[in-house]
């Protein structure tokens, strides 16, 4: 059990830090569906980084810059241009899988090495405490860094001047124009902010997860974030939940497939996506999803 | 549309193809490729031999199929994400309706039976996400999403469990029977004329029905069109089904023309590349023959240039990625709408 815990929270980091990040992005009115490729790019980085200087820490940053960077051509497109969101969403996942997968080949003709990875941090005496001390105080710091992401956001949204504005504008963008708050700037700062985060989701899998990088290693943990996000609700408290609960989902899928129990582990895999859409399809959508989610503004257009 | 306007607009999608071309042979270059060898080499892998086009009109099929899918229910304002689930979705009902339903019927009824199977597995699962939307306002990008990975994980269930052969080896399902396999001519399955037919069928049903007009109503302003008494959410979910069937069909012509088998992995993105497909024929379904045939060809010719100049095949994706924002970033008239089809007033 304890041993579950401990995996379903290594496993949950990933969907949580990216999930987060996308919070902040959908609850300025975008909807960023190339997080994939963001994640897969900080991933990608971070792994080159890391082995390039042989410091984690500075694979974790070059991670993040990385996937600001591809945020900032999504930004480009989808906020300023004002181009479909979905179609420069996928564009991004695109060009994200072919170039990581093109540039590991380059980079590491002889194969990827094994890269520095960040090593768990143990909480001196809280990771001694009895039942679950080594599960949540033994973690990597990815875990650590998703809880006080989480709360910090929550903060964010609820306490500061700031917050209130992104919200604003993504519940309806006209109306925080009116109020003199700038759109563009706001969703340019949401989606950069968004795309951070999906950097250190990434680094979390190439530098904790892992040790090296592989073609294509999210795997659709993006598009599952995307699923956590909505699964939470919109906020940063269900968002650490949902995240716990797709992390358990999985954890539990690679026990039975290890521990050989006859329950076809694929039906794991699936549930958490059938309980998602089974809260969408029963929620009322009005009281969670931001009003304005995936609508370009455009000022002289009403 | 003026004259120059329109001849733009048609020129858009070669000068896409030309620019992204371009900016991958100068990332090739800056990588230490060299990018006329590799085009070259892609190339004939591609149009070489008659073997290399029978490859790349084996890759053009299921792009054609969800080509079409995704550039009908886009016209509808439907942002069908889904096309790769409702392939699997078909090639799923396609395989458990020849393996175990009906194995033992006779050709003339089990290959038909098993297109229509694959069809309405796809168009199932599309009216899932159509239904969300219509019923209870969840978007289709989401819901189509997760439904993809809920098909992808049943295709897994499936060849685990009910599915699996009979001798239990791998996860993949028993050979279809060869009744239920498709007509070939070499190995180019009937599947290929199908899709082709069907890339005109669904050119009438949006430009001469009255149904498709309604679907483009929708498409260009679900508001206006309800003022005119047409349902957009009944529309929407129409379109995603019949979207649905076409990929689900692009499903089951994989099992049964391609690889006589269900298994895990079966689509190397098909419906993901679809959007590409569908944006670069700027949402016309004569047109996603070109397009699906192109991006038919990079696939085809990946691996040939991956043996002969070296360079990873996954650099298609980079093509394809491009091609779309270089697509979307060249400047044209009407600018109103970023897409034939996508909601002017930016109701999604």
């Amino acid at each position: 059990m304890e041993a579950l815990l401990d995996s379903a929270l290594r496993l949950a980091a990933p969907l949580l830090l990216a999930a987060l990040g996308e919070l902040l992005v959908e609850r300025a009115g975008v909807l960023n569906i190339g997080v994939e490729g963001m994640m897969l790019t900080g991933a990608f980085a971070a792994f080159v980084a890391a082995v390039a200087t042989g410091s984690s820490a500075a694979g974790v940053v070059a991670g993040a810059a990385a996937a600001c960077a591809l945020g900032a051509l999504f930004a480009y497109f989808a906020v300023a241009r004002r181009i479909d969101q979905i179609v420069v969403g996928t564009a991004i996942n695109l060009l994200a899988l072919g170039a990581t997968g093109v540039g590991v080949r380059a980079i590491y003709p002889g194969g990827a090495p094994t890269a520095p990875t960040v090593a768990d941090l143990v909480l001196p005496g809280l990771a001694t405490l009895p039942i679950f001390g080594r599960s949540l105080f033994a973690q990597t710091p990815f875990v650590y860094g998703g809880a006080l992401a989480a709360a910090a956001i929550a903060l964010f949204l609820r306490g500061t001047r700031l917050g209130l504005r992104l919200r604003a504008v993504g519940e309806s963008a006209r109306a925080a124009d009116a109020e003199g708050v700038n759109v563009t700037a706001l969703r340019v700062c949401a989606v950069l902010a968004g795309a951070l985060f999906a950097g250190f989701a990434g680094a979390n899998l190439s530098l904790a997860q892992s040790n090296s990088f592989t073609e294509g290693m999210t795997a659709g943990r993006g598009f599952i974030a995307l699923a956590v996000v909505i699964f939470g609700g919109w906020r940063p408290w269900g968002i650490a939940l949902a995240a716990i609960f797709f992390g358990a989902a999985s954890a539990l899928q690679f026990r039975l497939q290890a521990g050989g129990v006859p329950i076809p582990y694929p039906a794991f895999l699936m549930f958490p996506y059938l309980v998602t859409l089974a809260v969408l399809a029963f929620a009322t959508r009005r009281a969670h999803s931001p009003e304005d989610l995936g609508r370009p503004y455009r000022r002289e257009a009403g | 549309m003026t004259a120059r306007a329109a001849a733009l607009a048609a020129l858009r999608p070669v000068l896409s193809v030309v620019l992204a071309l371009g900016m991958l042979s100068l990332g090739l270059l800056l990588l230490g490729y060299a990018p006329l060898p590799a085009l070259l080499a892609l190339a004939s892998g591609a149009f070489g031999s008659s073997a290399a086009w029978t490859a790349t009109l084996l890759k053009a099929s299921p792009l054609l199929l969800t080509g079409l899918a995704v550039a009908l229910s886009f016209r509808c304002g439907v942002w069908n994400i889904g096309a790769e689930g409702q392939l699997y979705a078909g090639a799923l009902a396609a395989t458990a309706v020849t393996t175990r339903l009906l194995p033992g019927a006779p050709a003339a009824i089990l290959a038909p039976l098993m297109s229509l199977a694959g069809a309405a597995g796809g168009a199932l699962l599309a009216a899932i996400a159509g239904a969300l939307r219509a019923f209870r306002g969840v978007s289709e990008v989401i819901s189509t999403i997760l439904l993809n990975f809920v098909a992808i994980q049943a295709v897994a269930l499936a060849v685990h469990g009910p599915l699996q052969e009979a001798s239990r080896a791998y996860p993949q399902s028993d050979a279809l029977p060869a009744a239920a396999l498709l007509p070939a001519f070499g190995r180019l399955h009937l599947g290929v004329a199908i899709a082709v037919t069907l890339a005109f069928g669904v050119q009438l049903l949006i430009f001469r029905t009255a149904l498709g007009f309604r679907m483009r109503a929708v498409g260009l302003s679900p508001v206006a069109a309800r003022f005119a008494g047409i349902s957009p959410e009944r529309h929407a979910l129409v379109s995603i089904a019949i979207a649905g069937a076409l990929a689900g069909l692009a499903g089951a012509f994989e099992v049964a023309g391609v690889t006589e088998r269900l298994y895990e992995g079966l689509s190397p993105g098909y419906g993901y590349t679809a959007i590409a497909v569908a944006l670069l024929a700027r949402l016309n379904p004569l047109a996603v023959l070109p397009a699906a045939l192109f991006f038919g060809a990079l696939e085809a010719g990946a691996g040939a240039m991956q043996r002969t100049a070296g360079v990873p095949s996954v650099v298609t994706q980079i093509v394809q990625g491009l091609v779309i924002l270089v697509f979307v970033a060249i400047p044209f008239e009407g600018r109103r709408a970023p897409l034939p089809g996508a909601p002017a007033d930016g109701a999604a």
